[in-house]
């Protein structure tokens, strides 16, 4: 169960992972990381986002090239549907991370995955959005992930490592516990 | 310790701030009972003789049983004397207590993992209105005003005292992080059986993959009492207790719970099925299948549809809030530098990194076992050996 597996190619350097893992433990300073986005108002619900620069490891880096994505809202609330609503950016970026997850867990576990899906579903009552209601919450009601994993497993292998993904995803921990959100006027 | 230095003719002295057994004589709770039956608790050269060697012993039990061996092995115990600082002085250490100063080229810290009740920050954002506890202080539901109680912590301080105080008619609310599930029967035998039996407990610090991560690993969610049954979440919803996540805050007297209930619970139950596994198969290759009940499964942790995310601490339902979020070790007198970046002892299994300096009684110190009492005979053992040699000049322990 323990140390990555020759045979297994999950595509991920899981011996690169530990070793920052076991840099960074004596340097802490190293891990402090600040993620960033700007994101640009077009017209009516429309904006535009990149991603481009963040720190970490002491310094500025940049990614391979700049990332752009549209948010919009669908026809149904009046609007262009120009890209995907911002909550399911959410979705997206929890599915994301846990599939992430699952690939290096998978690969220091010695699985070889075949095919990794998931579906993510938040339920959500609009009438908090809206203003119907002050007792209806804003956000998702809550969030349900199904995954379909075929893997060179055993089931209960596979949900250890559907489990040990949530327990170390970083969108997981943030959906899941609150965080201090300061918002200012520049 | 003491027995095995006496052994090796080393004289030392063994200094005890208040009475022998003092942390279980004044820092337990009522009703608590070891989470080990009465066979397991063997130290060199003393053990069990009673009558009822799959009961649990009670804290005065307990208290008995280590004042016994203390006066068996004939331990030069000095009581009432409380030591306020040890540090490094020449080629050893000078240790002041209340009742004169000790000068020693080698030290055992023998104080044990759970001097201070760990209460998360949080803490002090509840509502001045509400009664806290740690188990340091908890004795029984009696000492709580009526109402209900927030226990948070599910390892076995928080099950064991959610368990009692929801039974006195305070509805409890348990805040579950993460936990270790464990059986106490398990194919009619005792899971300490089972864990001593297949040589789970015997596993060595050294040979573990991550000892920094084993070592903060929760103890199990395990309970003494003479009726042996398992005190697990689903005993505790059963009875009517209410779970949620863990604590994660505290915002204008609500108490914010983690989302993670569901993966908690998923964590702690395919933890313990692969721990019955593992007794599973040491069973089949050791050819006790048919000496022993059939292999067991137990239904996954009970969940409800959505557990509840925020509690008003002020809106009166909560009158008591129980931190039973573990326990850490007092080292506020010991003067060395020997502290990593967190606060933690340094140590290689026992052998702290300043010459002459040794630890016992910490989770996973060289063994699973070693914070059992069980635990502490052959870790004593290995550093009495170690203590001998660096007395002779043998192995020297660099600094760092």
């Amino acid at each position: 169960m323990s140390g990555s597996n020759a045979q297994v190619d999950n595509g991920v350097n899981v011996q690169a992972l530990m070793d920052a893992r076991a840099a960074l433990s004596g340097a802490p300073e190293g891990a402090q990381f600040e993620w960033r986005a700007i994101c640009t108002w077009k017209n009516g619900t429309h904006s535009h986002s990149t991603v481009k620069s963040f720190f970490g490891l002491g310094e500025e880096q940049r990614h391979k090239s700049t990332f752009s994505y549209d948010a919009d809202h669908p026809e149904i609330f009046a609007s262009e549907d120009l890209g995907a609503t911002p909550v399911e950016f959410v979705l997206v970026a929890l599915g994301s991370c846990l599939t992430a997850g699952i690939a290096a867990i998978a690969q220091r576990r010695g699985i070889q995955l075949r095919s990794v899906s998931a579906t993510i579903e938040g339920a959500m009552d609009i009438q908090g959005i809206l203003g119907i209601d002050s007792d209806v919450r804003n956000g998702f009601n809550g969030i349900k992930v199904t995954y379909d994993i075929d893997a060179d497993a055993s089931r209960s292998d596979i949900e250890a490592l559907v489990a040990q993904s949530q327990k170390r995803s970083a969108v997981y921990d943030i959906i899941t516990n609150p965080t201090n959100v300061t918002v200012e006027v520049a | 310790m003491s027995r095995c230095l006496a052994e090796r003719s080393i004289d030392h002295v063994v200094l005890e701030r208040g009475e022998i057994a003092n942390s279980w004589r004044t820092e337990r709770w009522d009703s608590l009972r070891l989470l080990t039956p009465n066979w397991q608790s063997r130290l060199p050269g003393f053990s069990y003789e009673g009558d009822d060697p799959d009961g649990y012993r009670t804290v005065p039990e307990v208290v008995a049983f280590i004042d016994r061996y203390a006066q068996v092995i004939s331990a030069p115990v000095r009581t009432r004397t409380r030591v306020v600082s040890l540090r490094r002085e020449d080629n050893g250490y000078l240790v002041a207590t209340d009742q004169g100063d000790w000068r020693c080229r080698t030290v055992v810290l023998a104080t044990g993992a759970c001097n201070i009740a760990d209460v998360p920050a949080v803490a002090a954002a509840a509502p001045p209105s509400l009664a806290q506890l740690t188990p340091m202080h908890y004795r029984n539901p009696g000492q709580l005003p009526e109402g209900g109680v927030l226990v948070v912590g599910a390892s076995a301080t928080g099950t064991q005292i959610a368990d009692e105080i929801h039974r006195s008619g305070r509805p409890v609310t348990l805040a579950v992080g993460q936990h270790i599930r464990a059986p106490r029967m398990y194919r009619g035998m005792d899971i300490e059986w089972w864990m001593d039996a297949a040589g789970v407990l015997d596993e060595r610090y050294d040979q573990v993959d991550d000892i920094d991560r084993v070592r903060r690993v929760p103890s199990l969610q395990l309970t003494g009492s003479p009726s042996r049954t398992t005190l697990d979440l689903n005993a505790l919803t059963g009875i009517g207790v209410r779970l949620v996540g863990r604590l994660v805050g505290i915002q204008s007297g609500k108490a914010l719970f983690s989302g993670s209930l569901r993966n908690m619970c998923a964590l702690s139950d395919l933890k313990m099925v692969r721990l019955l596994d593992t007794l599973d198969a040491w069973a089949n290759a050791n050819g006790i299948d048919h000496a022993v009940e059939p292999p067991q499964r137990f239904p996954p942790t009970k969940v409800e549809g959505t557990p509840l995310l925020a509690l008003d601490l002020g809106g009166g339902e909560i009158k008591t809030i129980i931190w039973a979020t573990g326990f850490r070790p007092d080292y506020s007198w010991l003067h060395v530098p020997a502290f990593d970046r967190k606060g933690r002892l340094r140590h290689d299994g026992g052998i702290v990194c300043s010459p002459g300096l040794y630890v016992l009684g910490l989770q996973f110190l060289r063994r699973r076992k070693s914070a059992l009492i069980d635990g502490a005979g052959d870790d004593a053992r290995d550093l009495s050996d170690h203590l001998v040699a660096c007395l002779d000049g043998r192995v020297t322990v660099v600094p760092t």
